[in-house]
């Protein structure tokens, strides 16, 4: 038997090879073949998903929601301490201070990672700006995003905060943060398909015994993760049904 | 709050839907949403809290224990339409998600206003409670809210 795993394409870079060593660790834990699929693109993988490749899927908060109420995926756990908040930045020498300062026809510059975009997005109605009377430059990582605001190509960018605080000092020298989110309880999840579901107890137990044991916290550190902690299917709800109130 | 003036401080009585009533101090003052942050309860089936996040404390002046297992109405401000809640009500319990712009009461007196939307919790099919997530309103949306809201009392 084989399990195949994908992740959420909006991890840094660097953390690619740490998903791989996490794909040889799971497979020693589980006496089974793990494939791991990796995609730079999340529509492409979206698809994929929906046509049934996949049992183990690591997925942003918005890909969570429809797993678990279109897919009958579960969620197994959480990364500790790791929400999923946004950033709207700009150039360090804009006359912007706030988001409030952005007027109609602000150009905006972003990835195509769906939550962070639908954040920035909510970000911005306080300042009256939607999709319809601004205009998104779609790019393909957060370093181009800040690309384009030192280069004065857009206005405002949006980031995962996680990404724009691996971006080198240098690049965040360059810009300022109009606005962060504090949400808290918006975060990427690792499910399980419905075919897989009797391995959930046993998945859960490894996986949160991985920060106690030396190998397992090698493998997290190279995630760039601190643990896992347990998802119940209330607090999965829960996360679905606010995501919810965020999508129109 | 000592240096409000006696003329933006009035006593209201405020009456409920169930048939109760309390004596509201109500203070011209509004406080900024906070910036990037989302308030976040949910209530049962009638509308009594079972959840606040640490946003919904801090902007609401009640604490944790003070709301819970109170009528969301806690936070009816007076000038606040009655239909407005009306809709929201028939709107949920008709099993839909309702957008609307709300000026909330806080304990002391003061207001802020909130974009809320609210949705029926579904599990295993049975609408078990509802979520409200509020999110920081646009100038123009609480002008508009306030001149719509002023016509409808
Ligand atoms: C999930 C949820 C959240 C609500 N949030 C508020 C709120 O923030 N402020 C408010 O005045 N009413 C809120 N309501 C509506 C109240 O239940 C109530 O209908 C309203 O305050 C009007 O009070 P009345 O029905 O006694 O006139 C909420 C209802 C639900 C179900």
């Amino acid at each position: 038997m084989t399990l195949n795993l994908t992740v959420s394409p909006d991890f840094a870079p660097d953390h690619i090879s740490g998903w791989f060593i996490f794909n040889t660790w799971l497979q020693r834990q589980l006496e089974t073949r793990v494939h791991l699929e990796l995609y730079d693109c999340f529509d492409k993988q979206r698809a994929d998903i929906k046509a049934g490749k996949y049992d183990l899927v690591y997925a942003n908060p918005f890909d969570a929601s429809m797993l678990v109420r279109e897919l009958g995926f579960k969620a197994l756990v959480r990364p500790l301490s790791k929400p999923d908040e946004t950033i709207i930045a700009t150039h360090a020498e804009s006359s912007l201070t706030c988001v409030e300062d952005l007027a109609e026809g602000a150009q905006l510059v972003a990835t195509d990672d769906p939550d962070v975009n639908r954040i920035g997005m909510i970000m911005l109605e306080p300042a009256d700006l939607d999709s319809a009377n601004t205009k998104l430059n779609t790019v393909d990582s957060y370093v181009i995003v800040a690309k384009h605001l030192l280069n004065n190509q857009a206005d405002a960018g949006f980031f995962l905060k996680d990404a724009y605080d691996e971006l080198s000092a240098l690049i965040r020298k360059q810009m300022k943060v109009l606005v962060s989110s504090e949400i808290s309880v918006v975060h990427h999840a690792l499910l399980v398909g419905p075919e897989m579901q009797q391995f959930i107890p046993q998945l859960q137990d490894k996986l949160i015994g991985m920060a106690e044991d030396e190998k397992g916290k090698s493998v997290l550190e190279s995630m760039n993760l601190l643990g896992w902690e347990i998802m119940t299917e209330e607090e999965t709800e829960f996360m679905i049904d606010l995501i919810d109130t965020l999508i129109d | 709050m000592s240096e409000q003036g006696s003329a933006d401080v009035r006593e209201v009585v405020i009456e409920y839907f169930d048939g109760t009533s309390r004596t509201a101090t109500i203070i011209d003052r509004e406080v900024p949403y906070p910036e990037g942050k989302l308030i976040v309860s949910r209530t049962d089936t009638k509308g009594f809290i079972t959840h606040a996040n640490q946003a919904f404390v801090d902007m609401s002046g009640y604490s944790q224990e003070e709301l819970i297992g109170k009528n969301h109405y806690i936070l009816r401000h007076p000038d606040m339409p009655a239909v407005a809640f009306a809709g929201l009500w028939e709107t949920i319990e008709a099993g839909n998600k309702w957008h609307g712009y709300v000026k909330n009461l806080r304990k002391d007196g003061a207001y802020y206003w909130v974009k809320a939307t609210v949705i029926p919790n579904i599990r295993n099919g049975q609408v078990v409670g509802y979520t409200s997530v509020r999110r920081k309103p646009s100038r123009s949306k609480i002008a508009e809210s306030e001149a719509l809201y002023a016509t409808l009392k």
